[in-house]
């Protein structure tokens, strides 16, 4: 096998395993832009998968099954909300919380579904006409998941509404300052709330992503921690959503590779590898110059109280 | 139109009573969801309950079992209340106990020792490992900043890989006819027990004492003095000259070499060698910040919560064999238990009121 065949199959499963990473890590973005953090998207995302692998399953039709990932990420992303917004409850720990709370429910529930073949998985396709570009066409555009290039365009779309419209601003000033935008007119607790809920949308879809479409099965342990990466990207992204993209493909491509170079080396090692990398890249973004563009949204994790300072 | 609004007012300090009530009522009600689980599981809630009653407190060896259990949850809470006081979110005990674990097997089984100081020289250096396991993090935020929860996270994972690394490749026991595990611990390497239990009391022990020394370093010292202050109020810690990184350095040594001597007693006291992560730890570390949140960071106070959630862990584990359901159970307790613990907060920390609201016939513009 030449590099170049390397290179390209490397290239399109890193963009494969990157999506559910960039899925998460864009609903987490919105959700920490409006000052909420949400640790709670690893158990949204085994959610996600466990729900619409069932559905899919049972139903034969995977598009039902990641519509109802979707929605089960969303409810569970309200308890965060409810608890940490209406209650006011510390955010960290609702996080944790909700996380153990999904991997516990998701492990309970998908007992029996463990091991049975889907026969019903997303199909992927080919961009008949872009493919042809050398070099990139094979990469980018043969046999790929239709959700691969909507996720793409989500980013996009959301890096706009962020940096380039009035929501965009209203959720920036919710999440830096609740008090002035409150004063403003800007309903704080709304945004806080939708912010959330589409952040657990998200997380829910990414988990739909792996069970229906990247691997159409369900394991136990099937999101192994991506829901933790996507906390670490939506800070090397500097809640960026297009810088979102970048890092998404980038761990997409360091998952690939622990399982592609396995015939060189230890797998369980390599398994380390994304984990090791998270913790690499924070430390050397938060070196130097780039520290000060590392501004997380001011009020990120503090409770808004009306009229209290 | 609104005839009740609710007054949500700062309350001083919560009682001890008030603590108590709600963080009951925050179990209680987690009991209860669970009982509705089961119930659409096909299983009686009631019968549920009274199994895990039961089988955490029911008989000599139910009682043993949850003893059994509070030990590494009793060792992590209390390293996790000093890093909590401390506002250093160590999520990464369930890692340092694994450190520990590995550690303690590297001394029984490869260090070339014997006799009666193999045990000393496991406790040691698995505190040692879990310490620096934590103290990664520690250094990370101390000086870079970076998150705390995060890298703590990555850590576990990471310990994990380690370990079945370990027990694939070069550890794997020649003994073990190809299973993924370490060969046995040589018999001086075994943990003493209380006869007819599996409670390994020298573990018990270290961690009763730790939680009082844990308490005493808190309160009577000059030094927990730096580190609640530096939980409470970082800026006029720094205004008083307290250093930061010096204080988190010690705070996350502590707090990881605890959880490293749990991972000792562990593998010293239950299982004689190294093998799967989920079966060495069943999520203690994860576990244990329950323990320490339920104990509102109190080291002294961890020795009763850890018994309670040692007792749920007895009773889960009946529960998993009688009704079938698997060990992710027990994730699923926690999670219910500590949302509900975070939501009563709200009760202890503000005062609710209901008044009635002023209606709008009057004619009075709203």
């Amino acid at each position: 096998m030449g590099w170049e065949t390397w290179l390209i199959g490397t290239i399109s499963r890193a963009l494969a395993y990157g999506t559910p990473l960039l899925l998460g890590t864009l609903g987490e973005i919105y959700a920490e832009r409006s000052g909420v953090l949400n640790l709670g998207v690893e158990g949204m995302m085994v959610m996600g998968a466990f729900s619409a692998f069932a559905t899919a399953y049972t139903t034969s039709n995977p598009w039902l099954g990641l519509l109802v990932a979707a929605a089960v990420g969303g409810a569970f992303s309200l308890v965060h909300a409810f608890v940490s917004i209406t209650l006011r409850a510390n955010q960290i720990v609702s996080g944790l919380a909700l996380t153990m709370l999904g991997l516990g429910l998701a492990g309970v529930l998908g007992r029996g579904w463990e091991g049975k073949p889907l026969a019903a998985a997303l199909p992927s396709i080919t961009v008949a006409y872009l493919a042809k570009i050398p070099g990139l066409g094979p990469s980018l555009f043969v046999e790929q998941n239709a959700l691969v290039y909507l996720a793409a365009g989500l980013a996009i779309l959301l890096w706009f509404v962020l940096y380039k419209t009035r929501i965009g601003i209203s959720i920036r000033a919710v999440g830096d300052d609740p008090a002035t935008a409150d004063a403003m007119g800007v309903n704080v607790f709304r945004t806080r709330y939708l912010c959330v809920l589409l952040g657990g949308v998200l997380a829910g879809l990414g988990g739909g992503y792996l069970s229906v479409a990247y691997r159409p099965a369900w394991t136990e342990g099937m999101t192994a921690g991506m829901g933790w990466i996507v906390i670490a990207l939506t800070i090397f992204a500097f809640w960026n959503p297009l810088l979102g993209l970048v890092g998404a493909y980038f761990f997409g491509a360091l998952y690939h590779l622990s399982y592609r170079l396995q015939p060189w080396t230890s797998p369980e090692l390599l398994k380390t590898m994304p984990y090791v990398f998270a913790i690499l890249v924070l430390a050397l973004v938060a070196r130097g110059t780039l520290k000060r563009r590392m501004s997380a949204p001011a009020a990120l994790c503090e409770p808004y109280i009306r009229g209290e300072e | 139109m609104r005839f009740v609004r609710i007054r949500i007012e700062k309350r001083p300090a919560p009682s001890g009573g008030l603590i108590l009530l709600t963080s009951s009522l925050a179990i209680l009600a987690a009991l209860v969801v669970a009982g509705l689980f089961f119930w659409a599981y096909g299983a009686s809630p009631l019968h549920a309950y009274r199994l895990i009653l039961q089988g955490a407190l029911g008989s000599k060896l139910g009682l043993a079992e949850t003893v059994r259990r509070a030990i590494p949850l009793l060792l992590c809470g209390v390293g996790l209340t000093l890093a909590f006081r401390a506002l250093f979110w160590n999520i990464g005990a369930e890692g340092q106990l694994l450190l520990g674990a590995v550690a303690a097997t590297w001394v029984a089984l490869f260090s070339g020792l014997s006799g009666p100081w193999l045990i000393p020289v496991m406790l040691v250096l698995g505190f040692l490992a879990g310490a620096i396991w934590a103290l990664i993090p520690a250094l990370l935020k101390a000086r870079l900043g970076i998150n705390d929860v995060i890298t703590t996270l990555m850590m576990n994972y990471i310990a994990m890989y380690l370990v079945l690394y370990l027990i694939h490749g070069p550890w794997k026991g020649p003994q073990m006819r190809g299973f993924a595990y370490t060969d046995f611990f040589p018999k001086a390497a075994w943990f003493p027990l209380i006869p007819g239990t599996r409670i390994h009391w020298l573990t018990l022990i270290l961690g009763l004492l730790a939680a009082i020394a844990a308490y005493i370093l808190l309160t009577k010292t000059k030094r927990g003095f730096e580190i609640r202050v530096i939980g409470e109020n970082p800026e006029a810690a720094r205004f008083a000259g307290m250093s930061y990184t010096r204080t988190v350095l010690i705070v996350m040594a502590l707090s990881g070499g605890l959880a490293g001597l749990a991972g000792v007693g562990e593998v010293g006291g239950v299982h004689h060698l190294l093998r799967q992560p989920e079966q060495i730890s069943l999520g203690y570390g994860y576990t244990a910040i329950i323990v320490a949140w339920l104990a509102r960071r109190n080291p002294l106070a961890v020795i009763l919560t850890a018994l309670l959630l040692g007792a749920l862990m007895a009773g889960g584990d009946v529960i998993k064999a009688s009704l079938g359901l698997p060990f992710q159970l027990v994730n699923m307790f926690n999670g219910l238990i500590l949302s509900f613990l975070i939501s009563g907060e709200l009760l202890m920390r503000y005062k609710l009121s209901f008044q009635p609201g002023r209606r709008r016939w009057a004619g009075r513009p709203g």
